[in-house]
């Protein structure tokens, strides 16, 4: 157990001094506007498909409509930050606890259904939630909300990032992340083991939604205007896609694949058709060379060099 | 008479028209190793899924430990304390097999989610003491070495047996057994029968053991039921069901 709490500090140290560094070179502009931006944007998709993969990846159910979620915390931090004026803080709370509430609300009927069905279910009520915004004028409809103080930073996003990844690490190797994940190896098998799988499967989904909700509010907040386009299937497909690639169930594989797809996609922003092929032959040749993704179910901390450095190992 | 830890009353269940199980009554007193044999097909692995929940009754009641568990959640039925293995092994196969062990304490953990996200209060005590049972456990069942393995990797014998581990982890008063013996050497069988008949001792157990091979339940078995086309068609000691000619006619065919 001294294990488990020296690994945790290792990896915040390690948290801490590459905030420092980043930010450091943020301050002095040795990383200019154009890679910040970039860097927050990683930020906000690691927490996105950390998120995610708690769902699709730890317990195993398919969740395609991880962008409407990300809508609700969105739109819900600027409405209070721009039409109350709250503090941005508040703002990205509440947008967590709507995004989960409604994550809470959605689960409890859709996530009875199985594999093919859960994807078409949650891809649907992805796009429910984003024509549903388009249609509020108060948030101002398709045209999208202006006027949003802009109040995401690198700082806010990686501190933000870093709970995120420690909370859901914390989740995973508990008693309730490991029912979680009992629910994916063997549904029937957790049930007898005296898992209630219905409960656990809503929870993984509830939080999961939540964390896509601040990630919303993130998002929101590093604009001037946000508009429901952001939010489209198109956008919960790369999340999948950063998870898929990375690895189900591995939240290093999350990161590394939250890291890959947004270079991508920033190296081709000026060629956006490309964009589309180039995921499509990563992930072929991904699936007939390593279909697990780059670290399926490992995590760093678990691989031989840490290992040895944190001299692992049953007495 | 009411002192049984599980009563069975007329338990039936239909699929479609067919009738797998019909009037199953049986009881189990505390502490005893109970056999309930048949031939394929006879209903044993349905009667086991009755009474854990995964198939509710059509008709009839099921009560344990005092109160009546017909209709309610496997997973309900295994807090209130029965824990089974599953015939056709159903493992976390690509977990490890020391994480097989750990996931089924779950009912019996305390801390909360605030505790598990701060990793504050009960965690690290908890998680402790799961992990050091668990490492007991498969020491019991010559797992330890295999602890970091994952569980599909393991050879057949041992993945049994690890079901059996498993289910031991969420501490039950009653264990039920679904044909722990199948594909395994007859050395490998031998083995665990005598491991059965030990770890009701050790750990206070009450087992019902289904096999459909009646000579391997004759040894340690104190009652046995015998089941044929969804009724049970003989019960009492091994000695009785030996001589019944219900019994041999139904694994002998059409004699007597
Ligand atoms: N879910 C089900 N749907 C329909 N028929 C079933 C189902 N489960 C079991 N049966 C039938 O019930 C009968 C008893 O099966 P089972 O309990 O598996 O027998 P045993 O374990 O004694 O070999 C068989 O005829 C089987 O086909
Ligand atoms: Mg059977």
């Amino acid at each position: 157990m001294n294990l488990l709490r020296k690994n945790d500090l290792i990896m915040l140290a390690f948290g801490i001094v590459l905030f420092a560094v980043l930010q450091g070179l943020i301050s002095t502009k040795i990383i200019g506007s154009f890679w910040e931006l970039n860097l927050i944007i990683i930020g906000i998709n690691v927490i996105m498909s950390v998120s995610l993969n708690l769902i699709n990846g730890y317990t195993g159910q398919f969740s395609l409509g991880h962008a409407g979620f990300m809508a609700v915390g969105a739109y819900v931090g600027v409405v209070l930050t721009t039409f109350f004026k709250l503090p941005f803080i508040v703002a990205l709370a509440a947008g967590a606890l709507a995004a989960g509430f409604l994550g809470f609300l959605i689960g409890l009927p859709t996530l009875r259904l199985r594999g093919d069905y859960l994807a078409i279910a949650t891809l649907g009520l992805g796009e429910i939630i984003r024509i549903v915004i388009m249609n509020i004028d108060y948030v101002g409809g398709a045209a999208g909300f202006q006027g949003i103080t802009h109040y995401t930073n690198f700082a806010w996003v990686f501190i933000i990032m870093l709970i995120t990844l420690f909370v859901i690490k914390n989740f995973i190797n508990s008693s309730h992340g490991r029912a979680c994940i009992a629910i994916r190896e063997n549904e029937i098998a957790a049930e007898a083991m005296g898992i209630n799988t219905t409960k656990y499967k809503v929870m993984a989904f509830t939080m999961g939604a939540a964390f896509a909700g601040i990630a919303g509010g993130l998002f929101a907040h590093n604009f001037y205007i946000i508009s429901p386009s952001s939010f489209t299937f198109l956008s919960s497909f790369n999340y999948l896609i950063m998870v898929v690639m990375g690895g189900m169930g591995s939240i290093t594989g999350s990161i590394a694949g939250a890291f890959v797809v947004t270079f991508i996609s920033a190296a081709l922003a000026n060629w956006p058709e490309f964009r589309m092929i180039i995921y499509a032959l990563v992930l072929i040749l991904l699936m007939f060379y390593r279909p697990q993704g780059l670290f399926g179910y490992m995590e760093i901390t678990n691989m031989g060099i840490f290992r040895r450095i944190l001299k692992r190992g049953r007495e | 008479m009411s002192e049984a830890l599980l009563r069975a009353d007329k338990a039936s269940i239909v699929f479609g028209g067919l009738k797998a199980v019909s009037d199953f009554n049986l009881y189990i007193n505390r502490g005893e190793l109970v056999g309930l044999i048949g031939p394929n097909g006879a209903g044993k692995t349905t009667a086991f899924n009755l009474i854990t929940g995964v198939y509710q009754p059509t008709s009839g009641d099921i009560m344990f430990d005092g109160r009546s568990i017909a209709g309610k959640k496997p997973y309900e039925i295994t807090q209130a304390g029965i824990a089974r293995t599953f015939q056709n092994i159903r493992l976390f196969s690509e977990l490890s097999v020391l994480d097989n062990v750990k996931i089924a304490y779950h009912s019996h953990v305390k801390y909360g989610l605030m505790e598990t996200f701060a990793r504050v209060g009960r965690y690290f005590k908890e998680e402790k003491e799961i992990e050091d049972e668990a490492m007991r456990l498969l020491k019991i069942f010559k797992l330890e070495d295999k602890a970091d393995e994952q569980a599909k990797n393991l050879p057949y014998g041992a993945q049994r047996r690890l079901e059996i581990a498993r289910a031991l982890a969420a501490k039950p008063k009653l264990l039920l057994l679904d044909e722990p013996a199948a594909g395994m050497n007859p050395q490998e069988t031998k083995e665990l029968m005598e491991m059965i008949s030990w770890i009701r001792k050790e750990f206070g157990l009450t087992v019902l053991l289904i096999e459909h091979d009646m000579s391997l339940v004759m040894g340690i078995c104190e009652r046995i039921y015998v089941l044929e086309y969804g009724i049970i068609i003989a019960k009492g000691t091994p000695a009785e069901i030996q001589q019944d000619p219900e019994v041999i006619r139904a694994y002998l065919g059409g004699e007597a």
